[in-house]
């Protein structure tokens, strides 16, 4: 559906390498594409025809160096113009001087406070801290139990507010409990209320005075749209925000929301939720999410997921076979199976610059990597060393054993020799082939 | 106040008739879309009515407000394009730009770009029908299927729910409230049992109690992750290798707030599963739900139903002319 931002820009650029400056017209042609981008990325209207009016000087500043690709200049500007709205690294969540800390969420229906709630105990819980969780959301049915379980997975505790209607005094119960038995956090989970919705807006004043909290989090759904806005102000005059959780992350959403909720309240975003499970919480990147907006791909969070799930013995090991253009059979079974703990190759291709939109035709078949490494296994050592020597009755043993068809066989043999060629040329070095190479391969 | 639905159905036996036209309904529709926004009506300096009647005829700076204001109500730079290009091309006749606009907007939505999916079968006789929800996290539909649940109940057919979201903690404790709410059965298994399992029980316990319909809540899913659509789909293949044509109705729950993100839900569940209907939830608050124009006319779907509140009566069926009339709501009083 959507091309990056730098696909885009590339086009209107084309044509001027030779003239040398940016002229008021590619100016205005890769504003409106700027525009544009944001939008598509559900960056509220109004924010992003202030950024635009803001970054325009920006781009005419940009020296048209002889040499220098400008769409990758006018790029880099965007992508610095964004980091800067949307403030520094993920600050981290306020400490009381002495005693409980008190953190409240709220939020709009759905947006995931209860799961946050438990993300934000197991994270501190991590650290050794102590947590109380106060379950004040008396309106959605079995909120309060879906609160309890989560501390209990956490391991944390959950002030027992069953039976009790009114948020307000399970807030003060809640809180004097935690200060009582001396927690270092006391986490408030508020019911989801529209921000229109004046009545509730007045409750969960009440709540604040009654907790005193030391954090106010805005819990909002990275998938919102120009409501942001709305939310953040509303959210933010009723009761004073001092941090936002942008949620549901792991999904494709380009979360433009982020750049608006920012803008609009001016307080920083300070975690984000990337997935369902209770370790799913991480901090906020401005540069990754200034990439994501733009479509651009996550690079730096791809990198990170490696990093993360790659043995460094393992790897270094392959790394060196690799230089000494070493690669077997073996080698690519060890770096398929690596593969998989990064998570589905789906998820991993989204996070590829430039992919984001290639995706959409491209079926990744995680089953393919599973099936790959059944027929590696199903050969003898022999087998994987030489594969050469493997025709078609070895073939026919090897389908047999792996529970595939012959042609699976042939075409991981066909990849494999493939990827053999490509790994020689990279122990050989030459970057440049190199990455024509990949080019084809990710383009076949 | 409580809004009032018509009469009981007569006859069991086109059952999705009921979703169908009654007449009436969008004066009655309107009338709850517009409660809705009287919370807000202060707050909506920018909607589309107030851009709009300031303007008397097109021209480029014009063009630029109705822009502004259709992105305000996140309509989304495709469906953005498609407007400004009808009205530039003159469509919508001599008219005033508000009516133009207006004009244009419900053609898009009349006129999908696909045509709707074709309607499967009913369950046969004496059968029950097997209506799914499905979509992304929060979306909305546990309180979705409580409310569908009353709604089909107060026109007298008997329903069941299948709690098949056995992943989030409490959630089928959730949906075992709404079935008391509503004096339903509810089949439902231990956290972290097998969904195919749940929904298996479901259709045999639905066919022996002679449930009319039976409501599956599915856990929610993020439309990019794969494995979990796929279990969806499994989901479905359950259903129709037990009960044949089952699921006869999977709807897709999305969220009013959501920006352009949504067009990819409907797009990916759609193309997964077949999906048959779409529901909006939480147009209650400030969010205009705009990104639906370019969502039914990409895709076809007809929207079944939008919540309107909390309360278990704020389901109502969706109406495409008072909904785009509902996005001009507004003017100041």
């Amino acid at each position: 559906m959507f091309e990056g931002l730098r696909d885009r820009l590339t086009g209107i650029f084309r044509d001027i390498r030779s003239r040398g400056v940016l002229g008021e017209r590619e100016v205005d042609a890769a504003l409106r594409e700027i525009r544009l981008a944001l939008l598509e990325a559900d960056v509220n209207f109004k924010v992003a025809k202030d950024f635009i009016a803001r970054i325009r000087g920006d781009i005419i500043g940009i020296d048209q160096a002889a040499h220098l690709d400008p769409s990758q200049q006018v790029v880099k500007a965007v992508q610095a113009a964004l980091v800067e709205l949307m403030g520094g690294r993920g600050a981290e969540l306020e400490k009381a001087s002495s005693g409980v800390t008190t953190v409240m969420l709220v939020g709009l229906q759905g947006s995931g406070k209860t799961t946050s709630a438990g993300k934000l105990a197991l994270r501190l819980r991590k650290r050794g801290l102590r947590v109380l969780l106060a379950p004040a959301d008396v309106a959605r049915p079995a909120a309060i139990l879906q609160l309890k379980r989560l501390a209990e997975l956490a391991g944390a505790d959950a002030f027992d507010s069953e039976g009790m209607k009114d948020p307000v005094a399970i807030v003060r119960s809640a809180v004097e409990r935690a200060k009582r038995e001396h927690y270092d956090y006391c986490i408030v989970d508020t019911a989801g209320r529209m921000q229109v919705d004046e009545a509730l807006m007045d409750e969960l004043r009440l709540m604040k005075e009654a907790a005193l909290p030391h954090e106010v989090l805005l819990v909002a759904d990275a998938m919102t749209g120009q409501e942001a806005v709305n939310l953040g102000e509303a959210f933010g005059e009723a009761v004073g925000l001092t941090g936002v959780m942008l949620t549901k992350m792991d999904g494709d959403a380009r979360g433009g929301a982020a750049v608006s909720l920012r803008a609009v309240t001016g307080v920083p975003i300070k975690l984000v939720g990337v997935g369902e499970k209770l370790d799913a919480l991480e901090e906020f990147h401005p540069e990754r999410m200034a990439s994501r907006i733009l479509g651009m791909g996550d690079v730096l969070s791809l990198i990170e997921k490696a990093e993360a799930a790659f043995e460094p013995e393992a790897a270094r090991a392959m790394a060196e076979k690799i230089q000494r253009g070493v690669f077997t059979l073996e080698t690519l079974r060890d770096q398929m199976l690596q593969m998989r703990k990064m998570g589905s190759m789906s998820d991993i291709l989204s996070m590829v610059p430039g992919m984001g939109a290639k995706m959409k035709d491209v079926e990744v078949d995680d089953k393919e990597i599973v099936r790959t490494v059944a027929i590696i296994d199903s050969m003898t050592p022999g087998e994987r060393r030489r594969p050469a020597v493997i025709k078609a009755s070895r073939r026919k043993r090897i389908a047999a054993g792996s529970g595939t068809e012959v042609m699976h066989v042939n075409k991981v043999l066909k990849q494999f020799t493939q990827m053999q060629k490509l790994m020689r040329g990279i122990s050989k070095g030459g970057k440049r082939k190199q990455m024509q190479m990949m080019q084809q391969m990710i383009n076949r | 106040m409580v809004l009032r639905f018509g009469g009981k159905k007569t006859g069991g036996e086109h059952p999705s008739e009921i979703r169908d036209v009654e007449s009436g309904r969008s004066r009655r529709w309107l009338g709850g879309f517009r409660r809705g926004l009287a919370k807000t009506r202060a707050s909506l300096a920018s909607t589309l009515g107030v851009v709009l009647s300031g303007i008397s005829r097109i021209d480029p700076e014009s063009i630029g407000d109705i822009e502004e204001a259709l992105y305000m109500a996140d309509i989304g730079p495709v469906t953005v394009e498609a407007v400004l290009e009808a009205l530039r091309r003159g469509e919508g006749g001599g008219e005033s730009p508000a009516v133009r606009v207006r004009a244009i907007l419900l053609s898009l939505m009349e006129h999908p770009a696909q045509s709707p999916p074709v309607k499967g079968q009913g369950p046969p006789e004496g059968e029950p029908e097997v209506i799914f929800l499905v979509g992304v996290n929060g979306a909305g539909k546990t309180t979705t299927a409580g409310k569908l649940a009353s709604r089909l109940a107060s026109e007298g057919r008997k329903v069941m729910f299948a709690a098949a979201d056995t992943f989030r903690a409490a959630a089928g404790e959730q949906v075992e409230v709404w079935a008391e709410r509503n004096g339903c059965h509810i089949v439902r298994h231990q956290e972290g049992a097998d969904p195919g399992a749940v929904v298996f029980d479901a259709i045999a316990s639905a066919r022996a109690r002679g449930a009319d319909v039976l409501l599956v809540d599915t856990a929610g899913r993020l439309h990019t992750k794969k494995n979990l659509m796929a279990e969806l789909i499994k989901l479905c293949r359950v259903a129709g290798r037990q009960l044949p044509g089952a699921p006869h109705e999977i709807l897709l729950v999305l969220d009013a707030t959501s920006g352009q993100n949504a067009l990819a839900q409907v797009r990916e569940f759609g193309s997964a599963l077949g999906v048959t209907g779409l529901v909006v939830t939480k147009l209650d608050g400030s969010a205009k739900g705009g990104v639906l124009i370019g969502a039914v006319h990409e895709s076809g779907l007809p929207v079944r139903w939008i919540g309107v509140g909390e309360g278990i009566d704020d389901l109502i069926p969706f109406d495409a002319k008072a909904f785009t009339d509902a996005l001009f709501e507004g003017e100041p009083t």
